[in-house]
């Protein structure tokens, strides 16, 4: 079979046709007007990376996504991180601790500590950090449903290591729209989860100001499927519903908008993401001054962790996998990510082995400190077809964007699953092209080996005996406990949580009382409600 | 011959529904019935939906290691329930020492991710269309 030159190769990932060659004809006000809509770096309305020494001043942020089994074993996957030069940490949790499960419940047990770290109690947060200085270190909690709580056991944790609130750094996803979309680990209605959110923002805001208490998320719906222009247009959707919510509890829009984060995939067309996430910028700062009337720059300023694409990888031919996570750190870098996740060549199998994820960080190192990419600012800026390509992004974007203001916002549209359906629809797409070789895969549907088969190493084998001694454990902790104090806490929690105050103090007070995960969900459940997604069809 | 009809579902807590989604519409486009349960179904729901559909097949997806439990829970139901000829199918990640335990056990086959389309859609098309016959 020839590699060929189809019709798709002719247009970007997301179906933008592509020309032979760009001039400056090409930009819709010429050469002159692109100085305004692109500014300088670090000023409005920053195009060109949210600060102006860019990676001069600082590198990127090299934060590899982890956790497995219990708090001792995740813990020493994190030293193993650090002492390889990652620069910050990223915590994976288990699903029971995702979905506010204790690891004890029947639900849970066949899930303990295998996709992330298993969390019971505020103690197992104090294991999962031991040794490592939280006032110092920043990390990344991929928690969405649970985050309050998980906020909660992570000042909890900071306070036993006497680490002040105002040194506490990094960022909780929180964003519970885009586990409707698209990661699907909600628990509660829309309506209710929304309001959690806003309670650890809230909380946030006055309390933590050097923590990100979102990070407003594209990735997972590019993931499910969606292409890039999607992505872009649902992640501003979400933004705009987050910001109403809070400005409708009365907080000044100023006065959290410049600590929202945001997450976008980074997959491989290279120029359409990069185009992506300049474009991206550009649409927060004009959404942040026009729609909700922002002042302080901050507030316009999008900065963004850029995850690799798992979806990208193939179980076939895994070493490959290198190189396409190669191009889309190089990707990441050249739109000026804040931070980065480096997906591991054999993550189509399992969780990343210890050989893998080095590699993953050595991608980002040898990026970082050998290419010499990281010398200017915004290199690709003033090239004809990645201008003419941003504007592309931004105006398709905002037409997505005004589909789901015509449905009632993004929190209305997602009640209604249909961001979903046009998630599902694309990544059948994007199979059936797949299947008739018009979309290619190298050594999947054009290069492949001759047999066509594939062997599946086992690079990550979960130890069994986690699961019965962490449930063990957290039996013998709650034996431990002051009844007394935990059932006050315990009784606070539920009144402000059906009364409607912010539910993060009550969280924190039982936290420090021994609540286990499980037992503060219960809470919420009971008030809340469980929600199920609409049939997709 | 009346269409095939197939139950799918994600049971467990997993919430990696992307590749069902697809394998659901292209089975729908080849002319199958499908009744796609959704996420977080227990076994006793999944069986129960494939004796009220009258299932031909049912197919699972599970991409958070899982697995092992999950299917040992859904086989215990399907034999309780009676239908143990209804073959079940697994998808996901499943490592090649688990996909021989796992048809060891009873299950009819293994679909683990990076399978092509078509293939996938074949396999679990023949097992439906033997039984629908």
């Amino acid at each position: 079979m020839s590699a060929g030159t189809g019709e798709t190769d002719r247009r970007t990932d997301s179906g933008i046709p592509v020309s032979p060659v760009y001039t400056p004809a090409d930009l819709v006000d010429g050469t002159e007007g692109l100085e305004a809509r692109l500014g300088m770096p670090g000023e409005p309305p920053f195009t060109r990376g949210p600060y102006a020494s860019m990676y001069r001043g600082r590198l990127w942020t090299m934060r590899q996504f982890a956790g497995f089994g219990s708090p001792e074993e995740a813990n020493a996957r994190f030293r193993f991180l650090l002492e390889q030069g990652q620069t910050a940490l990223s915590v994976a949790f288990d699903l029971p601790t995702q979905l506010g499960y204790d690891s004890s419940h029947p639900i849970a047990r066949p899930e303990v500590g295998r996709v992330g770290v298993a969390i019971d109690t505020a103690d197992d947060m104090v294991d999962l950090f031991r040794g490592l200085e939280l006032s110092e270190i920043s990390v990344n909690f991929t928690i969405n449903a649970t985050a309050p709580i998980i906020l909660a056991a992570y000042v909890v944790a900071a306070e036993r290591q006497g680490a002040p609130y105002e040194d506490l750094s990094g960022t909780l996803q929180n964003d519970i729209l885009k586990e409707f979309l698209a990661r699907k680990t909600f628990i509660f209605p829309p309506g209710h989860s929304i309001r959690l959110a806003g309670d650890v923002i809230e909380f946030s805001s006055r309390h933590l100001p050097r923590f990100n208490p979102i990070s407003v998320t594209g990735y997972h719906a590019r993931e499910a499927g969606c292409d890039a222009v999607q992505e872009l247009g649902l992640t501003m959707a979400s933004a705009i519903a987050y910001s109403d919510a809070l400005v409708a509890r009365g907080l000044p829009f100023d006065g959290f908008a410049p600590r929202l984060s945001f997450h976008f995939a980074t997959t491989l067309d290279l120029f359409e993401e990069v185009a992506k996430l300049r474009a991206a910028r550009r649409l927060w700062y004009s959404i942040a001054t026009e729609r909700f009337g922002a002042r302080d720059p901050r507030s316009g300023r999008l900065r963004f962790f850029s995850g690799n694409s798992g979806t990208t990888l193939t179980a076939q031919q895994p070493l490959n996998n290198v190189i396409r996570s190669t191009l889309q750190c190089l990707g990441a870098v050249l739109a000026g990510a804040q931070s980065i996740h480096v997906m591991g060549y054999d993550e189509p199998f399992e969780i990343p082995s210890e050989e893998a994820v080095t590699l993953s960080l050595r991608t980002q190192q040898i990026i970082a400190l050998e290419s010499g990419v990281t010398r200017t600012a915004d290199p690709l800026a003033g090239s004809f077809f990645v201008e003419w390509l941003t504007d592309e992004l931004e105006s398709r974007a905002r037409t997505v964007l005004a589909t789901i203001e015509e449905e009632g916002g993004a929190i209305a549209a997602i009640e209604r699953g249909i961001p979903q359906r046009w998630i599902a629809e694309s990544a059948y797409r994007i199979e059936r092209e797949t299947a008739s070789r018009e979309r290619k895969k190298v050594g999947v549907n054009i290069y492949a080996e001759p047999d066509g088969t594939t062997s599946r190493p086992r690079p990550f084998e979960l130890d069994e005996g986690v699961i019965e001694r962490q449930i063990a454990r957290t039996e013998d902790r709650i034996a431990a406990r002051d009844a007394t104090s935990h059932g006050r806490a315990m009784g606070a929690l539920e009144r402000v949580t059906r009364h409607g105050d912010n539910v993060m103090p009550a969280l924190i007070e039982a936290t420090r009382a021994g609540a286990t995960v499980g037992e503060m969900t219960d809470v919420f459940r009971e008030a809340f409600g469980e929600f199920r997604e609409p049939a997709p069809w | 011959m009346r269409p095939p009809r197939i139950v799918l579902a994600k049971p467990g807590l997993d919430g990696h529904d992307r590749g069902i989604k697809v394998i659901a519409m292209a089975l729908r486009d080849a002319g199958a019935e499908v009744v796609y349960l959704g996420l977080r179904r227990t076994a006793a729901e999944i069986v129960q939906a494939a004796v009220e559909e009258d299932a031909d097949i049912i197919g699972v997806s599970i991409l958070s290691g899982a697995h092992g439990p999950l299917v040992m829970q859904l086989l215990a139901e399907r034999e309780s329930r009676g239908i143990s000829d209804v073959p079940l199918v697994i998808g996901g990640t499943i490592p090649d020492e688990d996909a021989t335990r796992l048809r060891e056990l009873g299950i009819a086959a293994v679909v683990p991710v990076g399978t092509p389309l078509d293939e996938a859609v074949g396999v679990l098309l023949d097992l439906a269309r033997g039984r629908a016959a």
